[in-house]
């Protein structure tokens, strides 16, 4: 039964309420300030269960639509709404930041700056998951960047600034040339439908040539490529995620990168679908050196964070190679990869976390035989380990499993290759956790460490829970994603292949485009 | 193009009713003990083990009533299935957890359940000193709901997870003592290998759907005569590497000997009698399709007797007790290989071998275990000797399990063994069967070796060691177990058409009876077998019985030997070839990654923006970049607005 409340608006306005309510708390009371943070992202998230309860499942188009002049002139609202795709994905920031929140209770160090950037992050993320009109997208998309930028250059590692700098760069540039071509757009709905708009449903119904529509594809493609990161754009990735504060890591793997995955779906593949299966064939050739490059460079890393983030490379290889195989169960694996990559890898980087809290280390090297201290914290470590290794029976195997299934049926090799990612995934999880957890206690100061605090625990076993839970039984999920998805191979015109029994031997081509 | 269709009629399933809508609780119950004892950690200490047995137990019963069920129900309807939700519904793609109970699933469901109860009772008093007793016990009954699915699933991508989930609890229980290194290091080594044979599966369960759009048993084997040859073909060959993996059989065997580090117990259930014979349950349940591949057959059989061979070649040098029985194991599984992989004639005398193999092997591991637990852990036979005094229930049922694995009649091996000999000479396969009973003569001398070297002899134990039987706990699943070894081959299979494999018929359908005049009656080639087993025993009472041992290995021994002490140097091979590289490989990735493409990139900035020195320097000066950013950006607005404006 839906109601009339303004479900999106209101997620994505609480968090910058948020952010008032913290920087009107008094210096010198950061309890009080920690306790208004977690209530305000709280109130989003229960806004969330709401905006949930509303949606219409199997139904493809968008929900909860709010639109409001912006700038008339131009052409600009204020248009939210949401499909299946971009409601998990909303459900997954709103969830994750009140976990984070309460990760970061022992932050000590300028409070209430950390906790507004958090929430100020959390209503960029909303807005760039939610909005329905492209400048509305660019500005929550470009607006990102500044609070993650502070939050890795004020409360990061000791390569910090570095970091942060590289990532605001390389997303800033990279975001400009998305805008030249979201330009271009609004030049081209001036000429075919009589009036410039910014209004995403509107520009879909534009025709847009061969040439233009490739030219407008690249613009959005390096804007995204950078954000997920597509290889070989990727070498901001482990500088910010290494040197960000956990909250930050957290965030950045768990959310910002699906918003590149999420671009391309949304916006890449209906808005350009000649030049989307144009490219496709090559976009795949990337994903599948991701996964692959990802998982061999995190293998060798000797820091523990830049492991994860290097595994972040190749899950998004996944993502990728999954939305560009252009069939149902390849892109709503992509889709479910997406929240079940920033839970298991948002788990991984808290546990890190906590191991950091106690040693002020990162370097693999200073643990090992941590099992005998922490069993608490060794199992959830292994079980958001094996959710990352895509073991059947936790989250990552359905997702990873569709995706492959998916691109298998379109493409053997691409498929098969993809495929021995999982030994590649099975050896670098489980080399992290034996040099960490297994073994003797070599470095003295491990011998001491105090498992798991209530908080810790509180903090973690959402997160374990929805990695078993998701696992066994994701089906009302994917049936949230499946609709949504399904229209938009439908806008780029290819259907899934028919199973055939004629002949399946190991072509070396690619069968995307004859099937137009 | 079309493969010979399948001659049987496949059992259709009809919804469970009666005791089987109760399937479920076979994994439930398991898992939620597995769940209780992980979750409420120390607190459940003190009764931990016994819940965890319990839930074991009842495990049995449920499974007994349901099998009792199975056979009261006419042969043409002795398969269920007990429909539980609809799992991952994408498209075309619908996978639902279903549970299928038919004779072949419910035989697994049997001995995984009995010897898996027994292991936990004797489990009770082998960790009863060890603090994470509780840990263990847990670990075990995660594996029975895992190898449950697994066994029940009636599709691949349940099956999948099952196989998967079983290859986790394989890896906590090796690793179950993880500070020790070399535990840890055995458990990771076992998890890759299965990883590389999951690799197979999954492409094989891809190529299903592909294919015959259903991953469903009841879609795809009906539709296997539709599809070509080589289809076939490729899902069998990528179904065996998974089998291959899983079951240790050569190349991929090496993580099973290493998977020792693990307590003896879980090698007793999950390395020799349960788990690891999963892959021969993946090739009997895959028949219809196997069938439809005389190459894949052919394949899997010749696996077989090579890894019987390398196995048994191997054990023959191992001193160390679970060494030789691990190899033992790998050669073992290696004759259930060459069973099915002599098709229909086969499949229900591999099964026969599984069962009868899971009851020895278990007996022995656990045996070894009792001799470790009354020798204060130690595992070098050559400081045994003479057990069979103080140790005279362990000695008395490990000797049945040897004469059952030798296969002296009337002993449970001697049925299945002789039968999978049998069949391959009659089905004029010679030089499978030549290689095979060479295999059992091999088999016949490395377990002499091991049972003299140990119980028989002059005592070679060290001076503070004092051997003592074991408490009844662990002898009285030794007694069970030596009943099984005795009696149990008799009694499932008085004949060649006898029990077992009528029970399966229904799955595998009646064996061909195109009987060839053999050149050898069934008589003469058991005598030729026992004649070679015979020798096999002769040989090891020379070298180990009758002439003194020394208390270490000698180290001046013929080439083949050192060969065999090197375990024919797959390992060797398997670092130099493919994990030395790899690591070169990922190093090589890493400068790439830093100096190249991150190098470029900082080069990029370096020309743009000055030094890249000057951008690791940024402290302060972050402000003015940003400026510059945002300056440039809104430059590219006003310069688009003007342009889009004409």
């Amino acid at each position: 039964m839906p109601t009339d409340i303004p479900w999106i608006t209101a997620i994505g306005l609480v968090p910058l309420l948020g952010v008032l309510g913290v920087a009107v708390v008094p210096r010198g009371q950061d309890d009080l300030a920690k306790k208004v943070a977690l209530g305000f992202s709280l109130v989003s998230l229960a806004l969330t269960v709401g905006l949930i309860g509303d949606f219409e499942v199997g139904e493809a188009g968008f929900q909860q639509v709010e639109s409001h002049q912006w700038i008339a002139q131009l052409g600009i609202s204020y248009k939210v709404g949401v499909d299946g795709i971009s409601l998990v994905l909303v459900a997954l920031s709103t969830f994750l930041v009140p976990i984070v929140i309460l990760a970061s209770w022992h932050q000590a160090d300028r409070v209430r700056s950390y906790l507004g950037l958090i929430l100020a992050l959390e209503t960029a993320m909303v807005g760039v998951f939610a909005a329905l009109d492209l400048i509305l997208f660019y500005v929550f998309f470009e607006a990102m960047l500044v609070p993650m930028y502070f939050l890795i250059g004020s409360f990061g590692g000791d390569r910090r600034v570095y970091a942060a700098v590289k990532f605001f760069l390389y997303t800033l540039f990279a975001g400009l040339l998305m805008f030249v071509a979201i330009l271009g757009l609004y030049f081209l709905s001036r000429q075919q439908l009589g009036a410039g708009t910014f209004d995403y449903e509107q520009l879909l119904t534009l025709d847009i040539t061969d040439g233009v529509q490739k030219a407008m594809f690249l613009g959005f493609f390096v804007a995204f490529a950078v954000k997920v990161p597509i290889f070989p754009f990727h070498t901001w990735l482990p500088d910010a995620h290494t040197e960000a504060p956990t909250a930050g890591s957290v965030l950045l793997a768990g959310v910002l990168l699906k918003m590149g995955t999420f671009g391309l779906l949304r916006y890449s593949l209906p808005l350009f679908p000649d030049a989307a299966r144009d490219f496709a064939p090559y976009v795949m050739v990337l994903g599948v050196i991701g996964i692959l490059y990802g998982a061999l460079v995190a293998m060798v890393q000797k820091d523990i964070k830049r492991l994860v983030a290097y595994t972040s490379i190749a899950h998004l290889g996944f993502i990728v190679l999954g939305t560009f195989a252009f069939t149902t169960q390849s892109q709503v694996g992509g889709v479910l990869y997406m929240v079940n990559h920033g839970i298991s890898t948002g788990a991984l980087f808290l546990i890190i976390g906590f191991l950091y809290d106690r040693r002020h280390t990162r370097l693999i090297s200073e643990y090992g035989g941590v099992a005998k201290t922490m069993p608490v914290l060794a199992g959830a470590f292994l079980i958001a380990g094996l959710s990352s290794l895509a073991l059947p029976g936790l989250n990552g195997f359905v997702s990873e499993f569709l995706v492959l299934v998916g691109t298998f049926s379109r493409t053997k090799t691409l498929g098969v290759l993809a495929t021995l990612g999982i030994v590649l995934a099975a050896l670098y999880v489980l080399i992290a956790y034996q040099r960490t957890m297994q073994g003797p206690i070599t470095v003295e100061a491990n011998r001491h460490l105090v498992d798991l605090s209530l908080r810790e625990r509180v903090v973690i076993a959402p997160m374990i829970v929805l990695i078993i839970a998701l696992g066994v039984y994701p089906k009302p999920v994917l049936d949230i994603i499946t609709p949504s998805v399904e229209s938009v191979l439908e806008r780029v015109g290819e259907t899934d292949p028919v199973p055939s029994v004629e002949d399946a031997g190991f072509e070396a081509g690619f069968e995307l485009g004859s099937q137009k | 193009m079309v493969g010979p269709v399948s001659t049987l009629a496949l059992l259709e399933p009809t919804t469970a009713t009666g005791v089987h809508d109760l399937l479920w609780v076979l994994v439930a119950l398991p898992l939620a003990g597995a769940a209780l004892l992980l979750l409420g950690g120390r607190r459940t200490d003190p009764w931990g083990h016994l819940l965890a047995t319990g839930v074991s137990a009842a495990t049995f019963v449920l499974a007994v009533s349901s099998f009792l069920r199975l056979t009261s129900l006419p042969g043409e309807e002795r398969a269920v299935v007990r429909h539980l939700y609809s799992y991952v519904p994408v498209g075309r793609f619908d996978v639902d957890v279903d549970l299928l109970l038919d004779p072949l699933s419910a035989v697994f469901v049997l001995l995984i359940s009995g010897v898996g109860t027994l292991v936990h009772v004797y489990s009770i008093g082998y960790l009863g000193h060890d603090p994470d007793r509780r840990r263990f016990f847990a670990y075990l009954n995660l594996f029975l709901a895992s190898m449950l699915l697994l066994v029940l699933a009636d599709n691949f991508v349940v099956l999948y997870v099952g196989w998967e989930l079983v290859g986790l609890s394989s890896y906590l229980l090796i690793s179950f003592w993880s500070y020790k290194p070399a535990a840890a290091t055995a458990a990771k080594k076992a998890f890759i290998t299965n990883r590389v044979g999951d690799v197979g599966l999954g492409i094989a369960v891809m190529l299903m759907f592909a294919t015959f759009g259903s991953v469903a048993f009841a879609d795809v084997f009906p539709e296997v005569g539709t599809a070509t040859t080589g289809t076939v073909t490729a899902i069998c060959l990528l179904l065996t590497l998974g089998a291959a993996s899983k079951s240790a059989q050569v190349p991929l065997h090496v993580w099973l000997p290493d998977a020792m580090e693990g307590p003896t117990p879980a090698s007793a259930l999950i390395h020799a009698a349960t788990m690891v014979t999963a892959g021969v349950y993946l090739i009997a349940r895959a028949h219809p399709l196997f069938e439809a591949s005389p190459v894949a057959l052919d394949v899997v059989a010749w696996i077989g007797v090579v890894t019987i061979l390398v196995g048994g070649v191997i054990a023959c040098v191992q001193d160390d007790i679970k060494k030789v029985l691990a190899y033992s194991t790998i050669s073992q599984i290696g004759y259930m290989f060459l069973a099915v992989g002599l098709g229909p004639a086969g499949y229900a005398i591999g099964i026969f071998h599984l069962l009868t193999h899971g009851f020895f092997k278990a007996l022995m591991f656990l045996g070894a275990g009792s001799v470790m637990h009354g020798v204060h852990d130690e595992t070098d036979m050559r400081r045994m000797g003479a057990l069979r005094i103080a140790m005279p229930v362990t000695a008395v049922t490990f000797v049945i399990g040897w004469l059952a694995i030798i296969g002296v009649p009337p002993f449970a091996g001697f049925y299945s063994k002789d039968q999978i000999l049998e069949v391959a000479f009659e089905e004029g396969r010679y030089g499978l069967w030549l290689l095979a009973l060479l295999g059992a003569g091999i088999t016949a001398f490395y377990m002499s070796r091991l049972v003299f070297l140990t119980f028989f002899g002059t005592s070679r134990v060290a001076k503070d060691v004092h051997p003592h039987e074991s408490p009844s706990s662990m002898t009285a699943p030794l007694v069970v177990l030596a009943v099984m070894s005795l009696a149990g081959g008799a009694a499932l299979n008085l004949t060649k058409d006898g029990r077992i494999a009528g029970f399966l018929e229904p799955v595998f359908g009646a064996a061909e009876g195109e009987h060839h005049a053999a050149a050898i009656p069934a008589w003469g080639l058991t005598l030729i077998t026992l004649a070679v087993v015979l020798s096999g025993v002769g040989l090891a009472w020379s070298r180990y019985l009758a002439r003194p041992i020394a208390a270490s290995a000698p180290v001046d021994v013929a080439a083949p030997v050192t060969w065999a002490r090197k375990k024919l140097y797959f390992d060797t091979v398997y670092e130099s070839a493919l994990m030395r590289p790899g690591q070169y490989l990922s190093r090589a990735l890493v400068f790439v990654d830093g100096r190249g493409i991150d190098g470029a990139v900082n080069g990029l900035a370096a020309l743009v923006g000055g030094t890249s020195g000057r951008l690791r320097r940024v402290q302060t000066g972050f402000v003015r970049s940003y400026a510059l950013g945002m300056l440039g950006g809104a430059a590219v607005l006003l310069g688009a607005l003007l342009l889009v404006r004409t």
